[in-house]
């Protein structure tokens, strides 16, 4: 048993209802009790859909045990099919449904519909949402792609399938259109995007691309894989997730597909590499950054944080096993040991003795944040409605790096704020306390009252690290109260560092007190 | 005895009752941990169950609750099923952790699920093993919130029930006290206790109680109002304890509250002339609120899917207090007992409908084209595609909305969806 307060990812059959609510023609009869048609209100309520996902419920009780579920599913898979009238019928079990062995793989094939029916295995009990996406989506691949491609004309233009996108996907739709626009640009036709729009018949046609674009490994992976061993069909495993990224895509793409890049990448028209270096960006340098989402996320972020905001990467780590072998790898290019967990509460110590001035993370990391006064923006699923902005927003592509410029500064006290911070910090209306003026007068944890007790006690000397308590000082340490109000006049975004770099300093000198001169003396050994 | 079997009695069928079975899209009575974890201020709520449990819970509630959750989910791996001894040694190596982690807690529930109950997993000999273990610093009980048992507000019935083994006996001849039973939002329950107070009916005990420390004593002289109208099995339990049941409407809008209030008047023998005068301000208050409120609800009609068991009562309020016609009136179960003064007060014409096949319902929505729509998470957006303004009934759950002072409030919930769609130009 895993105690859980918050997980990332939902149970395998939600990963299932994420491919069928993607495409159009297939509908997913789940063998479940009644309180799993809770997994409806993520696609009506988180992505705003105006439209039920195609899953029917059987919602079997208690009573039903032992008698006649079998036959619920039955009456169910019928009903829904003449209802319906899906080109395809997925069938399976949630975790209840699964413990009571119902087969409803062989009840539905019992039913002689006119359609392919895939049975899904989702074992609830050991997998998860992003498995059970790509497990799903690698069926209806197997199932429906099996006829090879005719031999194309040759003065065709090349052409790809982009292969990952889902239903509750971070900035799936939009990082979609963007890699279209790009394809274009270069000559290349979109075969078939799928899962997401996509008809059983264009999953059919699959075979008929030159190579694929693998957007989203966590989903798409599998299905890429058993198109490259079937037919051939080459994977761009790039994920063009910053302006680097993106010019390496366009590369590797060019490559496969025997383009020309030149024009697109000198034509690339993305402000985010002039932005980044405009003087303006100056403050950026350097800020602590910890990285936590889906691998493939987190990775390509982690690589825009250090070389295109010139971030240093304090802390890299995905919650999806499935792809550790990849995070492992990443995480040592920056020095780092990655933490790999599914553990919210794992994740939250990490931040907490790390003490970033910047967190990029998911929506969970978002509350740990938020929690500990620290900046925070959203880079990768588990997604929450403020996900799915009306605007268009990718963060994959020439604009997705602009978009990502964007995001990652708005939490940020801006440059010449920041200076002015440090040198008044006793403005009565000017002060740390007050956040960024940008983001109104709740920026930033502290409160009045912290603020109120700041110089009498060692509590709030770190007013915005409200939940790092005296406590986290490290054991056996005394700051004097000189210290800590030289400390508290430090400004927050800069504060937690100074004052885990006094310790590590006081403690390697062996001091019990720590004065203000050695807090000054931290300050020059650690002096960047 | 006699209040008892009244409970019990076969339900009588001269209302014609609209039964279906189908798809439910409704929640299970995990859900209940949403308010309940935020009532009792020292319990904490232990889910034992599967991935799907914990998602569930923190897809209705997470966005809501930034604070620590005072809720938790044991996820039941693979492992766990192969060996029940096993499966019980892993649950108290969890619940250690957890009290390890949060001294603070003096109540735990082990909430059962779906998958617990089909391995058997046979929770109320855990609790009273890791009772004997933790006590006397936590007590810890359980009960089943599990979907195959229990839809979304039966969890807090059952939670209930499972609480009340806990309240002591009160004195057998002690002074007649008053039991409001069902989770109300702390603002309402002090605007009740002004209400009582001002009647001169005390002392009043609310049930759950703020702190696990603070049970209600229960007894032959405890006369109890129900808060709310899906509390049967707590009802049955504290009947078996003695306690006596004041029936009345539940207290929705001017004329809901009014009857309430005087159930308890009545059993406390208050003069007629007392009672009208305690109450006149906040009834006329009430119905002021009304009042602006039907200028967008009067002659609208509207469609209840099956939620909260709340349905049939709200429904007696929009009718009645601001006029609005009903089309259908869908609730999960239908508690004849309990609901028997509501049925009363209901317009004859109008269709009950108890559990549901989702796909006919929305047909007979769709065809009746009613001015609101009442239903869950998952059907609001969609309906609204179509065209319908719809009400989300969880919202019902999770806002002040019992007494005079809510009422307005509970109507401007049904309201504003109209006023809105009647707003925008886009």
């Amino acid at each position: 048993m895993q105690l859980t307060v918050w997980t990332y990812e939902g149970p395998p059959h939600v990963g299932a209802m994420r491919i069928a609510t993607a495409m159009k023609g297939v509908h997913f009869v789940l063998h479940a009790p009644q309180g799993d048609t809770y997994a409806d209100l993520l696609f009506t309520m988180i992505e705003r859909r105006g439209e039920r996902p195609p899953v029917t419920f059987t919602t079997f009780q208690a009573r039903d045990l032992g008698t006649d579920t079998a036959e619920i599913f039955k009456t169910a898979a019928s009903d829904a099919f003449a209802r319906f009238a899906p080109e395809v019928m997925l069938v399976g079990a949630s975790c209840t449904a699964e413990l009571i062995q119902d087969d409803p793989g062989g009840l539905a094939r019992a039913l002689n519909l006119p359609v392919p029916i895939i049975a899904l295995e989702l074992p609830s009990y050991q997998k998860k949402e992003n498995w059970g996406a790509s497990e799903t989506f690698y069926q209806l691949v197997r199932t429906l792609a099996t006829a090879p491609a005719q031999p194309k004309a040759k003065a065709a233009s090349p052409s790809c399938n982009i292969l990952g996108a889902t239903a509750l996907g971070f900035r799936h739709r939009d990082d979609v259109i963007e890699i279209t626009k790009l394809l274009d640009q270069l000559g290349i036709d979109v075969n078939v995007a799928a899962p997401m729009g996509a008809t059983v018949e264009d999953i059919r046609r699959l075979p008929e691309a030159d190579f694929n674009v693998v957007l989203y490994p966590e989903i798409a992976d599998s299905a890429a894989r058993w198109l490259e061993k079937q037919y051939g069909q080459k994977a761009v495993h790039t994920i063009p997730m910053g302006f680097q990224a993106t010019c390496d895509f366009i590369e590797e793409v060019a490559a496969l597909a025997g383009v020309d890049p030149t024009s697109v990448l000198t034509q690339h028209g993305s402000r985010m590499p002039w932005w980044a270096r405009s003087v303006d960006s100056n403050y950026l340098t350097g800020k602590r950054v910890f990285v936590f989402g889906d691998a493939s996320h987190a990775i390509a972020a982690a690589r825009v944080a250090k070389e295109e905001m010139g971030f240093e990467v304090v802390g890299l780590g995905c919650y999806n096993r499935e792809f550790a072998r990849e995070m492992r790898a990443a995480a040592a290019n920056y020095g780092l040991e990655a933490l790999i967990t599914d553990d919210y509460l794992m994740v939250e110590q990490t931040i907490a003795t790390l003490q970033p001035e910047l967190v990029l993370g998911t929506q969970m990391e978002r509350h740990i944040a938020k929690r500990l006064g620290v900046p925070c923006a959203v880079i990768s699923a588990p997604v929450h409605v403020q996900d799915f902005p009306a605007r268009y927003a990718p963060v994959m592509g020439f604009e997705g790096a602009n978009v990502l410029f964007d995001t990652w500064v708005h939490p940020l006290v801006m440059g010449l704020e920041e200076h002015l911070l440090t040198m008044f910090r006793d403005d009565f209306e000017f002060n740390d306390a007050a956040g960024p003026s940008h983001l109104g007068s709740k920026g930033h944890a502290p409160s009045a009252q912290t603020r109120q007790s700041e110089s009498e006690t060692l509590i709030s000397v770190a007013p915005a690290m409200a939940a790092q308590e005296p406590s986290d000082t490290l054991s056996g340490l005394i700051w004097s109260p000189e210290a800590s109000k030289e400390l508290s006049k430090i400004p927050f975004f800069v504060r937690g560092k100074a004052k885990r770099n006094t310790e590590r300093y006081a403690s390697e000198q062996g001091l019990e007190i720590i004065s203000i001169e050695a807090l000054y003396d931290a300050k020059s050994h650690f002096a960047r | 005895m006699s209040e008892l079997a009244m409970l019990s009695a076969p339900q009588d069928e001269l209302r014609p009752v609209l039964r279906e079975r189908g798809q439910r899209e409704v929640f299970c009575g995990l859900t209940g941990i949403v308010w309940l974890h935020r009532k009792i201020q020292d319990a904490f709520f232990l889910v034992v169950g599967s991935r799907t449990c914990a998602h569930l819970i923190q897809s209705a509630a997470g966005v809501m609750v930034f604070a620590e959750p005072r809720f938790a989910t044991a996820i039941m791996e693979e492992r766990d099923l192969a060996g029940l001894a096993d499966a019980n040694e892993e649950l108290d190596r969890v619940v250690d952790r957890l009290l390890d982690r949060r001294p603070d807690i003096k109540l735990l529930f082990l909430v059962g699920s779906c998958p617990s109950e089909v391995i058997k997993l046979d929770l109320s000999r855990a609790a009273q093993r890791l009772s004997v273990k933790h006590s006397p610093k936590v007590r810890i009980l359980n009960y089943s919130g599990s979907g195959i048992e229990a839809t979304f507000t039966q969890g807090e019935d059952a939670c209930l029930v499972a609480m009340l083994p806990e309240a002591p006996p009160s004195a057998p001849d002690g002074e007649a006290s008053l039991l409001v039973v069902g989770t109300l939002p702390d603002i309402v329950e002090d605007q009740f206790n002004r209400l009582f107070e001002a009647l001169g009916i005390c002392p009043v005990q609310f049930f759950p109680p703020r702190q696990s420390s603070k049970m209600p004593s229960i007894g032959p002289n405890t006369k109890f109002l129900l808060a709310q109208p899906f509390l049967g099995e707590t009802a049955r339990s504290l009947i078996e304890r003695g306690a006596h049941h004041l029936p009345a409407l539940f207290p929705f809008g001017a004329e809901g509250t009014t009857h309430w209030l005087k159930a308890a008047a009545d059993a406390w023998k208050i003069p007629e002339m007392q009672f009208r005068a305690v109450i006149a301000p906040g009834r006329e208050r009430a119905k002021r609120a009304l009042e602006a409120q039907k200028v967008h609800l009067a002659g609208k009609s509207i469609f209840f899917f099956p939620d909260s068991q709340l349905e049939p009562s709200l429904a007696r309020f929009l009718a009645e207090e601001l006029d609005m016609k009903l089309v259908e009136v869908g609730t999960p179960y239908l508690n004849r007992q309990l609901l028997s003064a509501e049925l009363e007060h209901l317009p004859k014409d109008v269709t009950l409908s108890e559990g549901q096949d989702v796909d006919r319902q929305l047909d007979r929505c769709r065809a009746a084209r009613p001015d609101l729509v009442v239903c869950g998470l998952g059907l609001a957006n969609p309906l609204e595609m179509e065209g319908l303004s719809t009400k989300w009934s969880i919202e019902l759950v999770f806002s002040p909305v019992h007494g005079f002072d809510c009422a307005g409030d509970l109507a401007n919930l049904f309201a504003r969806p109209l006023f809105r769609r009647s707003v925008l130009k886009v």
